[in-house]
Order: structure tokens, then C-alpha cells, then sequence
């Protein structure tokens, strides 16, 4: 994989708490993720992947280190600054979707494209492209209480995907779906990080889901203790359990 | 999609809203009641001042309102007429005096005796009967509201005043008095024989000025000229009328203080509920603040939902406001609504629910997008 790097931490320190209950959840990790390629970052509960994704997405601060997103320091940022770092550049998609659910499935895309500022004009347009890139064109009008767990997942990549942001990071985007739906889902995603204007970084726990990543990361105790490269499809789901063994 | 946002999540929820729409609908109401007794109470104090004809108005010393004054001596009515830039003095009588009611029992009026004809001040509205009929012997006009209370069947029934005895010759519409007392009006002598007053004896006299004559200069004149009295300009009587009756009595005060209960009361209800939505859609408003949206953007969604709140439960309250004002309008103490206080009303509801998303605004201000990943 080539191409400048559209997130750069380096020695990136979290701590939570204070005095005798402070607690040190990232102990200095450093990753870069470039364009093109899917990374997965997995480790086991308590690990501090959801508090690397957090400051990785600009969400959340870290004590010590530097972020660059698109060659742009964000550490030291005010939370309106790093709102709008996150706006023009990073997309979200979570465990349990988060959509909203008075809003139909266009709805809920044309809002993501109205935080990130596009016109009304051209948002009904751009959240139809969006969805019919996830396969639901069929399903703009539907409210998320009428859709399956995949349906919602796929609207929720296509809110992330509206307005092309060059990072996508999600949260356990297959946790909370049955087998083939988790799949599909990680297939979808798998797709979108093929654009090389685009990285996707995906947490997750869900080991049917290593065959389609460029790349693995494992976090262990605050710690990066794994990176490594693969070819998709390189693991089956079958020998996918025995590397999870392993 | 701030706007669509903002609709639905109002209406997401339909028992919450009607909560919020009752308690906004009370709130105008309460308020609207409140205000326009307050208009209405001012309107009748200031009726009869307002409808005369004299730019200067001349009162015994400490005359408290149009209905509470001593009588004058009689002889202020020439020296006045002696000042230059007076064009007429009309005098008039009015005083509290004992209806006695035609199938027995007594209430309380106020005479008001002047001659129309005079120009100072004739009875208005009149539905029934005409202004010069008063001039017939025993003629009196009364509002048609009071017919009940002074014991009356129509237009033409006679009755007694003090040892007077009076026949109803025209019926006004609208005229009424802020006392529980119906003012009667009559001629100005006949009015003097009710009350048993001496040939020139009057309460008030209504100084005409001449056409371009300087108000201030001819006051301070009169006043020079008359002891035990006040010269008082129209304005000032109205505001004195006011002052004695609404803020010396405290009915005023009273009136006032259960509108500012009433917006207090919906401030506190429009809040409640706010503050309770907001916190139900927190994980939506986290989840827009972890796509990146600006605390404005959520602050926009908010005062959105109170702005559609207030809009519904203005037209709400309005509407039931002008019915109870409608069924107001033939009682003793009417409410009145003027196309100000309706704008008043309206500035007031949608501050009250301005001031009642602030509550809900800091608990989103502090909303930790972090918690997107937490679910």
C-alpha cells in the first residue's frame, strides 16, 4: 500500500482519572493508516481500542502524543475546532448504528451531509448516491424500526460514506448482526476502502471479519503488540477461528 | 434538516407534546385573562375621561378618580371662564347615589349628570333610545349590561334614585364602571336634584380651550385664579383614575402579579418537558456531535423545538383566549384583547420557551461525544 498516510499518531498517551484511581489506557501507540486499505484493529476487552478509535476520530483527546489527519495537528484543538476536523473528514459507523430513528433512511444521510454543510439543493441527490451505494435504494423511505440490523448498518455506512470523507472508522460494525448480515456488512466495507482517495479503520472483536482486512492491528494493555499485512482473503473464516487461537 | 429534525422529535413523542401544549396553552391563557382584565379595568377607569370633550379638567383638591372627588363651590366656573384661551367651562356632577329598584331592594350607582348638549361629555354606544331623549323629564340612560343589577326589564322602566324618581329613555353598550356601581346618566340639573346640590354646585367643570391656546400657560392661569382646587390636564386624571384604582387598591397589582404567575407557571412546564426530551434524544445529539456537527447546529435543533412549541401553543391559547373573551364580552368585568397584546402575548410565549430550552441547551453543551461508543 503507498500514499501519505490520512492519519499519523504518534506516541499517543491516555489517561483516565485522577491521584491513586488514575488510569493509563493508552501507553504511547503510534499507527499511521494510509489510503486504500482496510486496517482492523482488534484486542481483547479493556484493551483501549475504543479509546484509540475515540482519538483517532478526534472525539476524545489524548493526554500526551500528536495526531495528524490529513497532515493537520489536532492535538491542542478546542471541541469546535475538532467538530469540525471531524465533519470535513472523518465518517463514523457504530455498533448499534446510532441512526436516528424519526428520521427515514435518506433523512438520516441528508442530515449527516447538512452537518458537514452541503447545500439542500444537492443533498437529496448525494444521500440517494449513498444509499444506492449499500444497496438501498429500495429502502430511502423506511424508518430504521422497520429495518433489519444489516438494513440499518448499511445506512449508516452510507451516512458515513455521504460527502466522502477520507476516514471512515467504525466501531464493531458487525457486533450486533447475525453472521450474514456481518458479512455483508464487512464485505461493503471492505469495498469502500478500495477507493484509494479513502482509509477505513474498523474495531472489532469479530474474528469472521479478518479475511477482508489489508491489514491487522492488535492492541494489548494500552500497547500495540501486532501489525501486519495480509492479503484479503487470505484467511478463511474456518482458519480465521484457528488464528484467533493462535 | 434542522427543522425536520427538530418537528420530529417533537412530535415523536404525542403524550409529552400535548403535556407541553397544555401547559403553554394554560400559561397564555392565565396570562391573557390576566392582561386583558387589566385592559379591561383600564378601559373602564378611563372611559369617561377619555371620551370627554376638555383638554383641562378641573377638581376639588385630592380627587382621588372620576368616581371619588369633592364637589366644587360653584363659583370656579366663572373665574375659569374669565381666563383668557378658555373657550368653555361645562360643569358636571357625579357621584354615588342609592338606585332603589322598581320590585324593591337597592343598589349602588354613579350619576353622572352633564348636559350633552353642552359638549363636555354625552353617553356613546347608545343601542337603544338617543342622546337628546335625556333632556325629557325623570331621563336617565343606563349601560344595558346593568339591567339586571338596577333591576330592569328594558328600555323605559322606571325606577328611583335616591327620592328621585327616574324613567330609562336609552340604553348604552359598553359603558362600563369599574365599581361594582353602574354609572346613570342624566342632565346636569336633574342630577344636582338627585344628589341634593346647590344651584352651580359641580364636581368636575371641563375646560374647552380656544383653538391654539398654550395648555400649560392656561392652567397655571386657572390655578392662580381658583383656591381648593386642582387643575389637572386630561392625561393626568386618566393616570390618576388608573393609579387610584389599580395600584392603591392593588387590584392592579393583583392582576398583573397572576400574569406574571401565569408565565412563570408555563416557563417551568415548557422547561420540564424540553429539559425531559433533550435528555431522551441525548445519544441522537451525541451522535450528531460525533458526526461533527457544531454545538450550534443541536443548540438550532433545540430552540427550534421550543420555537414549534410556542407556535403551536400560541394559536392554541389565543383561540381559547378570544372564546372566554367572547363570553366575557356581556359581563360586568369584560376582557379585553387589542391587537398589541395578541403581538405581546406571542413575544411573551416564545420568550417563555426560549428561557425554557436553556436548561435543556447546558445539558447538551456538556454532552461528551465519547458516549457514541459506550451504547
Amino acid at each position: 500500500m503507498s500514499g501519505n498516510p490520512i492519519l499519523k499518531a504518534t506516541d499517543i498517551v491516555r489517561e483516565h482519572g485522577q491521584g491513586a484511581g488514575k488510569v493509563r489506557a493508552l501507553k504511547g501507540v503510534s499507527l499511521s493508516i494510509k489510503p486504500g486499505e482496510l486496517t482492523l484493529l482488534m484486542g481483547p476487552s479493556g484493551s483501549g481500542k475504543t479509546t484509540l478509535l475515540s482519538i483517532l476520530g478526534c472525539i476524545l483527546s489524548p493526554t500526551s502524543g500528536s495526531l495528524l489527519v490529513n497532515g493537520r495537528e489536532t492535538v491542542g484543538l478546542d471541541p469546535e475546532q475538532l467538530a469540525g476536523l471531524r465533519r470535513r473528514n472523518i465518517g463514523f459507523v457504530f455498533q448499534s448504528y446510532n441512526l436516528f430513528p424519526t428520521l427515514s433512511a435518506l433523512e438520516n444521510v441528508r442530515l449527516a451531509l447538512d452537518v458537514r454543510g452541503f447545500k439542500s439543493s444537492e443533498a437529496p441527490e448525494l444521500a440517494t448516491a449513498a444509499l444506492k451505494a449499500v444497496g438501498l435504494s429500495h429502502r430511502l423511505k423506511a424508518y430504521p424500526r422497520s429495518m433489519s440490523g444489516g438494513e440499518q448498518q448499511r445506512v449508516a455506512i452510507a451516512r458515513a460514506l455521504a460527502g466522502s470523507p477520507t476516514l471512515i472508522l467504525a466501531d464493531e460494525p458487525t457486533a450486533a448482526l447475525d453472521a450474514e448480515n456481518g458479512l455483508a456488512v464487512m464485505a461493503l466495507i471492505q469495498q469502500l476502502a478500495r477507493d484509494k482517495s479513502r482509509a477505513v479503520l474498523a474495531v472489532t472483536h469479530d474474528h469472521r471479519t479478518l479475511p477482508y482486512a489489508d491489514r491487522i492491528i492488535t492492541i494489548e494493555d494500552g500497547l500495540i503488540v501486532g501489525d501486519r499485512y495480509q492479503q484479503p482473503g487470505a484467511l478463511s473464516p474456518k482458519s480465521d477461528r484457528s488464528h484467533a487461537h493462535a | 434538516m434542522v427543522l425536520t429534525l427538530a418537528f420530529r422529535n417533537l412530535f415523536h413523542d404525542r403524550i409529552r407534546l400535548a403535556v407541553t401544549l397544555v401547559g403553554i396553552l394554560f400559561a397564555i391563557v392565565l396570562v391573557a385573562v390576566q392582561l386583558g382584565l387589566y385592559l379591561g379595568a383600564r378601559k373602564m377607569i378611563i372611559g369617561m375621561i377619555e371620551h370627554s370633550n376638555a383638554e383641562l379638567w378641573i377638581t376639588s383638591y385630592g380627587a382621588k378618580s372620576f368616581e371619588e372627588a369633592g364637589n366644587l363651590t360653584g363659583r370656579e366656573r366663572f373665574l375659569t371662564l374669565s381666563v383668557p384661551g378658555v373657550n368653555a367651562v361645562v360643569p358636571m356632577v357625579v357621584s354615588f347615589a342609592e338606585w332603589r329598584k322598581p320590585e324593591g331592594g337597592t343598589a349602588l350607582s354613579v350619576v353622572v349628570g352633564t348636559d350633552p348638549e353642552a359638549g363636555g361629555l354625552a353617553p356613546w354606544d347608545i343601542v337603544e333610545g338617543d342622546v337628546a331623549s335625556i333632556a325629557a323629564p325623570s331621563a336617565i340612560a343606563v349601560d344595558r349590561t346593568y339591567l339586571e343589577d338596577l333591576g330592569l326589564k328594558q328600555n323605559g322602566d322606571m325606577a328611583q334614585i335616591e327620592s328621585t324618581r327616574v324613567k330609562v329613555v336609552a340604553l348604552t353598550k359598553g359603558i362600563r364602571s369599574f365599581t361594582t356601581a353602574p354609572y346613570v346618566f342624566t342632565t346636569l340639573n336633574r342630577a344636582r336634584q338627585i344628589l341634593s346640590l346647590q344651584g352651580d354646585q359641580a364636581t368636575f367643570l371641563l375646560v374647552q380651550l380656544a383653538p391654539g391656546a398654550d395648555v400649560e400657560k392656561v392652567r397655571g392661569d386657572i390655578a392662580s385664579r381658583l383656591t381648593g382646587t386642582e387643575v389637572l390636564t386630561k392625561a393626568e386624571f386618566r393616570n390618576r383614575s388608573l393609579d387610584h384604582w389599580l395600584f392603591s387598591t392593588g387590584a392592579g397589582v393583583a392582576l398583573i402579579g397572576g400574569a406574571a404567575l401565569g408565565m412563570l407557571v408555563g416557563t417551568v412546564i415548557v422547561a420540564q418537558t424540553l429539559y425531559s426530551s433533550t435528555k431522551d434524544h441525548l445519544n441522537e445529539f451525541a451522535t450528531l456531535r460525533a458526526l461533527g456537527s457544531s454545538a450550534g447546529y443541536i443548540h438550532k435543533v433545540i430552540l427550534l423545538q421550543a420555537a414549534l412549541s410556542a407556535a403551536i401553543g400560541y394559536v392554541l391559547g389565543l383561540s381559547l383566549s378570544l372564546v372566554i373573551i367572547h363570553f366575557s364580552e356581556d359581563t360586568a368585568l369584560p376582557i379585553v384583547m387589542t391587537p398589541g397584546l395578541a403581538v405581546g402575548l406571542f413575544v411573551l410565549t416564545v420568550l417563555m420557551c426560549a428561557i425554557s430550552a436553556f436548561a435543556a441547551i447546558m445539558k447538551v453543551t456538556k454532552i461528551d461525544p465519547a458516549m457514541v461508543f459506550a451504547r
